[in-house]
């Protein structure tokens, strides 16, 4: 992407390089250039990267202790707590990394739902990026279920069992993912076998993901597209990984106050009594950052609908760069879709919030009200506002704020010529 | 200049500094991953083990485990402790008395691991009477000397005592 | 931008106060001076010994802690009784073992390796032995309840006569901090039911107090070595950040843009 080649210095980098070009690719993910601009919510990037290699690299001692089987599941997780050499410390960076994972992925998501970072020409980077995160869902939910906990067994059933809402073939469905005639233990052995595959399919999404990003380049906060390399961007290193560094070390202060002082509080009580096949807790909820989708597959009084619904709020993503269809990026410019913006968000906290509590009276009424704004944003308002919406006039750059006061079509026209050239 | 050189020396110092500190904290943070394969606190627990050996008779063996290998407790006949105390030394690829490794003389203690390649030789057998590996055909005598075969060193003797005349605790 | 940071901190803040809110409803539980609370928390030695002592005469005639060894008595960070006390400990409970060469399972004294040996041989003869209700595991009691120690304190210390217009079965008692307000426990600690060794008075109180600790440690073995580590590591985290920050805003003055 810089103008002039990489040429390795050494001879035998020269030799190694023209083999396996890896010195031009650390090359150019050192002087990658990047918006100057970029503010502390695009440090996320970064921080999803360490929370990934986090729990790949804590799972995977994890599993060194830990056996998957339905009667020693639940001992052996209390094994490591108590035995293994600095055992405790690693489950619960492993169980509170995954809520920090989850914190971060949201607030990356919703960066880019803000600044538009899906628009034309990322639209790839966030289908992976939607991909990752419904993979990560996915990670999550089969690992709350190893310890083997009441929690980890009657969630195990409540989700498994929305398959059953599949017409004709959802019986057939439910017990091959079983594995038998309820959750017991072949369905433990293989979530353990896909809870430990699902991290390195997420970790070759990541790479593709940033490939993506490395193509049209970083978005930013004015949603322009900037000359690169010019007067509005810095080399990626050591700019940007001094400011992601230092942001990283925020968050880990946060993530080691959770580890150190309150390991417990993002759980739930009952995953310490072991599953009993039995005995349903009085109250299921499934971990804090499913349960905006809980609240929506609970908000339907039809089995099938909840379902369909619950997945359609989160395909409905994928579709979003052609839902809104606004030429302006950055909400910073868009003074009507900041406010809905804020108004999703806080949609989807109350959707978290009723998902938590009972599914009645008040709590059900908000929940339907929530769901139904939800779909609302994405399919009516999006459509509608990128086509009605005056949006404020775009800086020309980055380093020279000055405002072009051209109408914003033909500015993007010229932003992109300038590219093309 | 001078002012130009003084921050020079500044920054060098807070890169340097941040180095340091960024360096320590990353081996603090590998210590826990590599510590974590070692023996956790029920496996070290375990450690000794307590065997009652009155029910042997003279001449047999019992094999017990201990730390998930054998231990050969073997009670010795009058004729195979003599045996193994007038070998001469200068014959033996390991030398060592058979008084250094026995307590009381009557009871052999070892780990029942060929020392070659860690298999479990079978007891009585072999051309000295004692145990012979049966991987690699390593002969040991009535002490648990190597004394014929790929095997480098006798058969380790566990630490141990006698906490009465009945029994013996392990480790 | 800062405008939009703050708005995104103020919403975050209300979820938290909305969540931590509901948290706080229905009875107020019985909240002790704990000292193992906090970030520099630790574990009263002596209490915890004499908690064990209150587990072992009283709650291990019904409740197992099949999780815990006798030799995790006499670790650091817990009751810590001397390698001897613990010695003692386990030898005073008859484990079953074996088979032995003819096959046949033997009795033996406890050595600390071995695990706590509950009274029952299985859930089921447990609940049968105590009218149909299974009287929980203690390992992780504390962590497997909403409230925690305070939880388990309050119910030891909740026991009143029922209201007039709460008609009881046989077999079921009042409890205020009970979920339904009934418990199939009879109320355990009356004072003095147990003398302790060190001489302290075994109020009804200072008996919940004692073995609400021994059952907090018991579900977090390593709450002290936590806790000690955490404070190093945030210290730790607090100074690299700083010299980070340092460094990049050295960095950042290369150009113009702030950071």
């Amino acid at each position: 992407m810089s103008d002039t080649p990489y040429v390795p210095s050494s001879k035998f980098g020269k030799w190694f390089n023209d083999r396996l070009p890896l010195l031009t690719l650390s090359a150019h993910l050192q002087d990658y250039p990047t918006p100057k601009n970029l503010n502390y919510w695009w440090t996320f990037g970064g921080i999803l990267t360490f929370c990934l290699v986090t729990q790949i690299v804590t799972g995977l001692v994890l599993a060194m202790h830990y056996v998957a089987h339905a009667d020693l599941a639940f001992d052996s997780i209390e094994h490591i707590m108590r035995d293994v050499n600095y055992g405790w410390l690693l489950r619960y960076i492993h169980s509170n990394g995954a809520s920090m994972f989850f914190l971060a992925v949201y607030i990356h998501i919703f960066r880019a739902l803000f600044y538009g970072s899906y628009k034309s020409p990322r639209e790839v980077i966030w289908i992976i990026g939607m991909l990752i995160y419904i993979l990560m869902m996915a990670t999550a939910f089969m690992g709350y279920v190893l310890p083997w906990g009441q929690m980890s067994f009657w969630g195990a059933t409540v989700i498994t069992n929305l398959f059953s809402a599949i017409p004709f073939v959802g019986e057939g469905i439910t017990t091959w993912l079983w594995g038998g005639y309820s959750v017991d233990n072949p369905t433990l052995t293989r979530f353990f076998s896909l809870h430990y595959l699902f991290p390195f399919i997420i970790l070759g999404l990541v790479i593709l993901h940033i490939w993506a990003l490395h193509v049209p380049g970083n978005n930013n906060p004015i949603g322009i597209d900037i000359k690169k390399p010019s007067k509005d961007t810095v080399p990626f290193h050591p700019y940007i990984t001094i400011k992601d560094l230092f942001a990283l070390l925020i968050f880990i202060i946060i993530f080691s106050g959770f580890i150190f002082f309150s390991p417990n509080v993002m759980g739930h009580p009952d995953n310490y009594i072991q599953a009993n096949p039995l005995i349903t807790p009085t109250h299921i909820v499934p971990e804090w950052y499913l349960l905006p989708f809980y609240a929506i597959l609970r908000s339907v009084p039809d089995k099938l609908g909840g379902v369909i619904l619950l997945f359609a709020s989160i395909f409905i993503l994928l579709a979003l760069p052609w839902l809104d269809k606004s030429k302006v990026r950055s909400a910073v410019f868009r003074p009507i879709y900041r406010i809905f913006f804020w108004v999703l968000i806080i949609d989807v906290l109350a959707l978290g919030y009723v998902g938590a509590m009972p599914a009645e009276g008040l709590y059900l009424l908000i929940a339907r009200v929530g769901t139904a704004y939800y779909f609302l944003h994405f399919l009516v308002i999006l459509p509608f506002l990128s086509r009605v919406e005056k949006t404020d006039p775009l800086p020309l750059s980055i380093s020279e704020p000055v405002f072009g006061g051209m109408p914003k079509p033909a500015m993007m026209k010229s932003d992109k010529k300038n590219k093309n050239e | 200049m001078d002012k130009l050189e003084k921050k020079t020396n500044r920054r060098d110092f807070l890169f340097t500094a941040s180095y340091t500190v960024g360096a320590v904290g990353i081996g603090a943070v590998i210590w826990p991953f590599v510590d974590q394969m070692n023996p956790d606190r029920s496996v070290k627990a375990l450690a000794t083990t307590e065997v009652d050996i009155s029910q042997i008779e003279p001449g047999k063996s019992i094999t017990v485990l201990w730390r998930g290998k054998p231990v050969f407790i073997k009670r010795r006949t009058e004729s195979e402790i003599l045996e193994a105390q007038k070998v001469n030394l200068n014959e033996l690829p390991h030398p060592e008395k058979d008084e250094e490794r026995v307590k009381k003389s009557e009871w052999l203690v070892m780990l029942g691991v060929c020392t070659h390649l860690g298999c479990v030789p079978l007891a009585d057998k072999g051309e000295y009477k004692g145990w012979f590996c049966p991987c690699h055909g390593s002969h040991y005598d009535t002490s648990g000397r190597i004394r014929k075969g790929p095997a480098p060193t006798n058969m380790e003797i566990p630490k141990y005592e006698f906490v009465n005349n009945n029994t013996i605790k392990i480790g | 931008m800062s405008k939009i940071n703050l708005r995104f901190f103020l919403t975050l803040l209300f979820l938290f106060s909305i969540t931590s809110s509901n948290a706080a409803e229905k009875v107020k539980l019985l909240s002790p001076d704990w000292s193992f609370k906090g970030i520099t928390g630790k574990f009263d030695r002596a209490s915890l010994q004499r908690g064990y002592q209150v587990y072992n005469e009283v709650c291990a005639s019904c409740h197992s802690m099949r999780l815990l060894s006798y030799r995790n008595l006499g670790e650091k960070g817990g009751p810590e009784f001397t390698e001897d006390e613990v010695k003692n400990i386990a030898a005073s409970f008859e484990v079953t073992d074996g088979p032995d060469s003819q096959g046949e399972m033997f009795t033996r004294p406890g050595r600390p390796s071995d695990r706590f040996v509950s009274i029952y041989p299985n859930v089921e003869a447990a609940a049968a032995a105590n009218g149909g209700a299974y009287p929980p595991d203690m390992s992780v009691l504390v962590k497997s309840r909403k409230g925690g120690a305070d939880y388990i304190y309050s119910v030891l210390m909740g026991y009143e006569d029922p209201p007039a217009n709460i008609k009881l079965d046989e077999g079921v008692y009042y409890n205020k901090y009970m979920e339904g307000k009934k418990i199939k426990m009879s109320q355990p600690l009356m004072e003095g039911i147990v003398t302790y060794s060190d001489g302290t008075n075994a109020t009804e109180e200072q008996m919940a107090k004692d073995v609400t600790a021994f059952l907090t440690w018991a579900a977090e073995p390593h709450l002290e070595a936590r806790h000690k580590m955490g404070f190093k590591v945030i210290i730790f985290l607090i100074i690299l950040t700083v010299l980070v920050y340092f460094s990049m805003k050295r960095i950042w003055s290369r150009v113009d843009t702030e950071v």
